[in-house]
């Protein structure tokens, strides 16, 4: 790919990551964390490509790991930061977002009923 | 079967790096950060099947099972480990993605004659190898399979010069000449780096080191986009690269710390030399009656939050105590430090899953000035993030971390197990001030007792 255009990309993708993340609440640092992580996960398609183009037995089989490691990363990266993003509630669920935190608070109840 | 169109494929990689940045802008706020996970999600889903369209491959069923085996790998543990050890996941999950971008970018080695292609390779080659090494370290250390003290060897920065120095050379070499033997050099003494750079890293300022190497590993994976000539990953790895960068450098001033100070603090020495002995000298110690009574009377309880209490799976009884407490008209907040817990923002997430609102966290300047009219403060299995040490003793790790003010506070009370000090190993002189109070034991067997007695009172 041409260069120039190549380092634009990489400049705006540079602003637009500072940008986004100067806004993160800090409640939500480690989901921030996690989910940045599996983003790099997408790493995954390169280690296809390469898998896909490989010839040779050895370079398949190093290639194979490569997708296995980045499938763990993006696989587990997206399913862990849901997780920790189900649990975050608000005191008294708003009337907009009824169905997702009317559903939470059910969940809730029932763990707090369990450890009493 | 014919592939789909350069133009489609694009297209269809622009609409993912959108999905990506959504995924980001999405946790500005607790309401929308899930929906915005599940379209980041879906867009690596959209991503990966337009990878299946878009370029002739062979191997195809080989490559479909490595995919299920990565995910058959990692989902389960996603779904079950416990949030007391998300750094250690977190750090895992990116040490893997460090190790895939580093041997895409080896195999890719062969298919290039441009240097300037090269040098994206060996970038991307020896910053993957540092991640996956270093993660790897931090989960040893966040798992204390090994100490959490800094690790140090006599002679180690001049090793650690010459792999630097080794490592250059050997880059060098890929650049002019595309050599294999060379490539496999480099990944050993990448490897070899990462261990040298984190192993010397005390314990406390781990969680710094996982988002360093988080940003370096997007920085990996950016560089392989422009070995394979894939603007996708460009883009997702830029923007993971500087949001990790933003990210490791405001827990870095959270902790009164520059980046470089916790990277090669150990080596200069003195600084890491926590009190490894347990002092007997005497504190005031009592029943959970007594503290019942403390918290039952006063108008304003602040609940400070610390690992201790994770570790004792004691989120849900201080979550009881707190509702209890409010259920007299008593004001409770929770106050978090930044890196609570062991990274930062993990005990937003512990007390979350204690289905404790986020509304009743309250974050360190925010609740700081407010000490001052506090009756109580509760520590409960937190040491170093109250720790005095860290404005008073020029000498000690901490020195220069912003601390939870709770010697500002009417009373305060802690809950311990033992005078065992913390994770950073430095004594806490507020544990012998007179207005403290130590109820020792498992942080939630004493908050069951407290629990008890506030109800009885």
């Amino acid at each position: 790919m041409d260069p120039v255009t190549l380092l634009t990309i990489v400049v705006l993708a540079v602003f637009v990551g500072f940008e986004v993340v100067s806004k993160v609440t800090s409640t939500l640092h480690t989901p921030l964390m996690s989910g940045a992580n599996a983003i790099h996960g997408i790493i995954l398609i390169g280690a296809i490509i390469v898998a896909g183009q490989a010839s040779d037995v050895w370079i398949l089989a190093v290639a194979l790991l490569a997708v296995v490691l980045a499938t763990a990363n993006l696989v587990g990266g997206f399913v862990v930061t849901d997780r920790m993003l189900h649990m975050f509630r608000a005191r008294k669920p708003p009337a907009d977002t009824n169905t997702d935190a009317g559903t939470g608070t059910g969940t809730g109840t029932g763990t707090k009923g369990g450890a009493q | 079967m014919s592939l789909l169109p350069a133009e489609w494929t694009a297209l269809l990689y622009l609409a993912v790096a959108v999905c990506f940045i959504l995924a980001l802008k999405g946790l500005s706020s607790p309401k929308t950060a899930r929906r915005g996970n599940l379209v980041g999600s879906a867009g690596a889903l959209v991503a990966v099947i337009t990878v299946f369209l878009s370029v002739k491959l062979d191997n195809i069923p080989a490559i479909l099972i490595a995919i299920i085996v990565g995910a058959g790998i990692a989902a389960p543990i996603a779904r079950r480990v416990q949030m007391t050890q998300m750094p250690q996941l977190v750090a895992l999950f990116n040490g893997v993605g460090g190790g895939a971008a580093a041997l895409v970018a080896v195999l890719e080695l062969g298919h290039t004659d441009d240097p300037w292609v090269r040098v994206a390779v060996v970038f991307t080659m020896l910053v993957g190898a540092v991640s996956f090494s270093g993660s790897a370290v931090t989960v040893a250390k966040l798992q204390e399979l090994i100490t959490t003290r800094p690790l140090l060897f006599p002679g180690m920065r001049w090793v650690m010069s010459a792999t630097l120095v080794a490592a250059i050379v050997a880059c060098g070499f890929i650049v002019a000449t595309g050599s294999a033997g060379w490539a496999i050099a480099l990944l050993v003494l990448g490897l070899a780096a990462g261990l040298l750079l984190v192993l010397p890293v005390g314990g406390a300022d781990v969680p710094i080191v996982i988002s360093l190497l988080n940003a370096f590993t997007g920085l990996a994976v950016a560089a392989s986009g422009i070995v394979l000539g894939n603007v996708l990953l460009v883009v997702a790895g830029t923007l993971v690269g500087a949001s990790g960068t933003i990210l490791t450098r405001a827990m870095a001033s959270a902790m009164g710390r520059g980046v470089s100070g916790i990277l090669f603090g150990a080596f200069r020495g003195g600084s890491t030399a926590g009190s490894t002995t347990q002092s007997d000298r005497p504190v005031r110690s009592t029943g959970p009656e007594d503290v019942a009574v403390l918290l039952g009377y006063a108008q304003r309880v602040v609940i400070v939050p610390g690992y201790g209490l994770a570790v004792a799976q004691g989120q849900h009884t201080v979550a009881e105590l707190a509702t209890a407490l409010e259920e007299r008209g008593i004001q409770v907040d929770f106050a978090i430090h930044p890196v609570a817990g062991r990274m930062p923002g993990h005990m937003n997430v512990l007390l979350a899953e204690a289905n404790v609102p986020y509304e009743s966290l309250k974050e360190m300047a925010e609740v700081n000035p407010e000490f001052k009219n506090t009756d109580v403060a509760l520590v409960v299995g937190a040491n170093d993030v109250v720790n005095p040490a860290a404005k008073t003793s020029p000498g000690s790790p901490i020195y220069g971390m912003p601390i939870l003010e709770v010697g500002d506070a009417g009373q305060v009370v802690f809950l311990k197990r033992s005078m065992r000090p913390g994770f950073a190993g430095i004594e806490n002189e507020l544990l012998f001030d007179p207005k403290t109070t130590l109820l020792f034991g498992d942080a939630k067997d004493s908050l069951t007792k407290v629990l008890g007695a506030v109800k009885a009172l």
